[in-house]
């Protein structure tokens, strides 16, 4: 690792710990990283969007045509068709021609809808349905050689579980009856089931918020290995300004948490938290 | 049981500092915990493992840094098993910052592949990535959903040229591959409503077998796709990316955030139960304050 | 003409991809390819009035001098630094003088937004005459200055080195970080509010710690345990998550079928 990458990584861990800083109270910091990642992204969207959209889709195929004949002499001068359009998109801001812009985005959301009818009606309903109309295996109805014979997936038991548990689900889901009597008590069990779901959305939740914890401790460990490991990652770049960056930024945060820590103790324990 | 009523009351900070405490400790700590595989993951190893050299895989790189720290452990370990397998590998992104996790994943990757390894056993010997040969990035662009209905025509309708400008025509890997057809399978790595246009407008119009590498929050939603086979396998959250680390034999930032995960579960857990003991003694106390 | 014409078009576009769905002729699916590529067109342009929106709020909160609006100008800077690197890539091994026109740049945009700030007639006009000596400096050091380049039309800002450095070190670290704070509200939310108050949430808390617990090796019984939690997600789960993902496609089809067919008129706004 260079010099100047690793600078690059420890501006990354002191915003890490600007961003982790709102843990304790708002402050500049995380005003700071907030905003720039806010500029910061808008840029790179705007690169991306630039190389990867206009220039490619559009510009591209009107290449070989003028600017200043408004490329209606390329070959693919249909291209300037689009391009109108969208450009029309843009009097959504003007008061008085706002409405020019529907007519592009009523031909966007005809194009959107009309894909979205067969293709999730396909996919969404009709293969989840057909999933379910399979043959029982009653001959495996309790499972199969394998010991936790009740909790084989296979089993004949769980494909009568997932055709009964969805039917309870979708039923406690249509809203245009009461909920009452028989289909009453066919809902309280569609409730049952969809509680089992949201238990197993919430584990994998759980796993799932602390792993983005968990990098920035790998990240801030691997920033903290660099500075000393010379060493062990044969790194010809190393000198002695890796650590000197290092204890800058150890003794900076450190340097502040204990003014954060002496504001606070000063303060009037009416104010404090 | 007044006293855990006041716990109940105890600011959030202190809360939060428990949590770092314990994950750092936990990491200060080097031990590697075994990793059980499902099903699911086994799935898109095997896949993978079962191409012969030269196939292509098609990888959609889906997600933005706020997902990568559950999905690149995944694309590393995916990516690498592809290449150490001599697979060629055709990259698209379709969220509008995933090009630059891409682009850093390629530089890593391509580093780590020059290396000679052994995984299972196997020895591989290093090689240069070539970019043309071995992979092609097709790049971004917006609106997902007409972008992979358009890659399943031709993957040039939607992508003339790939993202470093190159047009897909004079890529020697691109020649005579037109959709996902010439594709041995896709598999998205995504954090956001992506997947759901793979599965209904990628592999619900064009057929092609489909993997998922998914954040654990939303893992639990696209298992009636892997019961219905419109879904061919699931890699769940840090977990799943340590499970195909530990088939892959590639122990990476998956396997080594495993435990820490174990110890702030066990935080968590701990966390409920408290609340519930407290919830069950003020319960128990203003039942028995309303009696008398 | 204002509001009908655009529902008919709705219709029309929307009946026409139903159609070309169920028809294989060459003519249906030149027209599909032919309107798949024009969409992403005109969608490109739509998606760039969310910056110019981002640029518009930040230059009135400085113009206006609204509270905190002094973070606004990072925000500014941000965004042209990083298109700056974009559209910019060294010719050679030097920098040569790039990184003092990123410099006069910045400058420049903070001195062209503490003018439109400034009451004061003296104060705008020592601003304006800042704003235009950063400008004609950077403009000199564009012309002159040949270790660098602009490039529009090729992507060679990609393989800058700054462009990578700010995305591998301010966009990827920030936004990592912010997503990792929902850990800590995650952990807050199981101390504070996850309450088994009835069977059926003590049924949720007994699938959430189930599957929790399946990675865990030192339990007793780590193996079953497991395998219990594999039969979780892949029959009850399944069939909760089944009805969800029917009802959700139902409505999908309900909705754009509403569309099409103008019933559904709230996505133009009013007027």
């Amino acid at each position: 690792m260079e010099f100047g990458q690793y600078l690059g990584l420890t501006f990354a861990i002191f915003v890490t710990l600007a961003i982790l800083s709102f843990l304790y109270k708002d402050n500049p910091f995380y005003r700071f990283a907030e905003h720039l990642v806010v500029g910061v992204s808008a840029g790179y969207f705007v690169i991306i969007l630039w190389f990867q959209g206009l220039d490619d889709k559009l510009f591209g195929p009107l290449a070989d045509g003028d600017w200043y004949f408004a490329y209606l002499n390329s070959s693919n001068a249909e291209y300037m068709i689009p391009a109108i359009l969208g450009c029309l998109m843009w009097t959504r801001f003007s008061k008085n021609y706002s409405w020019v812009s529907r007519w592009p985005m009523a031909m966007y959301i005809g194009i959107s809808a009309g894909l979205a009818i067969p293709l999730e009606m396909s996919n969404r309903v009709n293969k989840q349905l057909a999933a379910m109309m399979v043959d029982i295996k009653w001959d495996q109805f309790l499972g199969g050689a394998d010991m936790l014979w009740l909790l084989d997936i296979n089993s004949g038991l769980s494909q009568v579980l997932v055709l009964v548990g969805t039917m309870l689900a979708i039923i406690y889901f249509f809203f245009s009856k009461a909920h009452t009597g028989v289909f009453g008590k066919a809902a309280t069990g569609g409730i049952w089931v969809l509680m089992i779901g949201f238990g197993a959305s919430f584990g994998f939740t759980v796993m799932a918020r602390i792993s983005l914890f968990i990098n920035r401790i790998q990240d801030t460990a691997d920033w903290g290995k660099t500075a000393f490991d010379a060493a062990e990652t044969a790194n010809p770049n190393y000198h002695s300004g890796f650590q000197v960056v290092f204890w800058a930024l150890v003794v900076f945060v450190i340097g502040y948490v204990v003014w954060e820590i002496m504001k606070t103790l000063k303060e009037p324990k009416a104010t404090a938290q | 049981m007044q006293a855990f009523e006041k716990l109940m009351m105890l600011d959030r900070r202190w809360i939060f500092l428990l949590l770092i405490v314990v994950c750092v400790f936990t990491y200060v700590f080097d031990f590697s915990i075994p990793i059980l595989t499902e099903p699911e993951t086994e799935a898109i190893y095997n896949f993978v493992d079962s191409l012969p050299p030269g196939d292509i895989v098609f990888i959609a790189i889906d997600y933005d840094p706020n997902n990568m720290a559950e999905l690149h452990p995944m694309t590393y370990a995916v990516v690498e098993h592809c290449w150490r397998k001599e697979l060629k590998i055709i990259f698209t992104s379709l969220s509008q910052n995933g090009p630059g996790m891409v682009d850093q994943a390629l530089r890593d990757l391509s580093d780590s592949l020059a290396q000679d390894r052994t995984y299972n056993g196997v020895e591989f010997k290093g090689r240069e990535i070539v970019r043309g040969v071995d992979y092609t990035f097709l790049g971004y662009k917006p609106y997902y959903a007409i972008v992979i209905l358009g890659m399943g025509q031709n993957f040039r309708l939607p992508f003339s040229n790939d993202y470093y400008g190159t047009p897909l025509d004079s890529i020697p890997m691109m020649q005579g591959v037109f959709n996902y057809d010439q594709c041995a399978g896709v598999i998205d790595l995504s954090g956001g409503n992506i997947t759901d246009a793979w599965i209904s407008y990628g592999q619900g119009r064009f057929g092609f077998p489909l993997f998922l590498g998914l954040t654990g929050v939303m893992t639990a939603q696209y298992y009636p796709y892997l019961g219905s086979g419109q879904v061919k396998g699931i890699m769940g959250g840090l977990l799943g990316a340590a499970q195909y680390e530990e088939l892959a034999d590639n122990p990476g930032r998956a396997k080594d955030g495993m435990r820490i995960q174990l110890s702030a579960h066990l935080v968590i857990i701990l966390f409920i139960v408290m609340g519930n003991i407290g919830f069950f003694a003020s319960k128990r106390r203003l039942s028995k304050e309303g009696g008398a | 003409m204002k509001r009908q014409a655009p529902f008919a078009l709705v219709f029309i576009f929307g009946i026409f991809m139903v159609i070309q769905f169920f028809v294989p002729h060459e003519t249906s699916e030149n027209a599909y390819e032919f309107l798949l590529d024009w969409i992403i067109i005109i969608g490109i342009f739509a998606l760039a009035l969310g910056i110019w929106s981002l640029f518009k709020v930040s230059t009135e909160k400085i113009k206006n001098r609204k509270e905190a609006s002094e973070y606004s100008y990072i925000t500014l800077i941000g965004l042209f630094v990083m298109m700056a690197f974009g559209f910019t890539q060294r010719t050679g091994e030097s920098w040569g003088l790039y990184f003092i026109w990123i410099l006069l740049c910045c400058a420049c945009i903070v001195a062209l937004m503490t003018m439109r700030a400034s009451v004061d007639q003296g104060k705008k006009r020592m601003w304006a005459i800042g704003a235009l000596v950063t400008l004609v400096g950077a403009i000199v050091v564009a012309i002159f200055d040949d270790a660098w380049q602009f490039y529009f039309t090729d992507p060679q800002g990609f393989e800058n080195t700054m462009f990578r450095a700010f995305f591998d070190y301010v966009m990827m670290p920030i936004l990592a970080t912010m997503f990792a704070l929902l850990a800590f509200f995650i952990a807050s939310a199981a101390y504070r509010a996850f309450r088994a108050r009835n069977v059926m949430a003590s049924l949720l808390l007994l699938a959430a710690l189930l599957v929790m617990s399946r990675f865990n090796p030192y339990l007793p019984f780590a193996e079953y345990v497991a395998k219990a939690s594999n039969w979780l997600m892949n029959v009850p789960n399944l069939a909760a998550q089944r009805a969800i993902v029917v009802g959700i496609g139902l409505g999908i089809v309900g909705t754009a079928l509403k569309v099409i067919l103008g019933i559904e008129r709230g996505y133009m706004g009013k007027g």
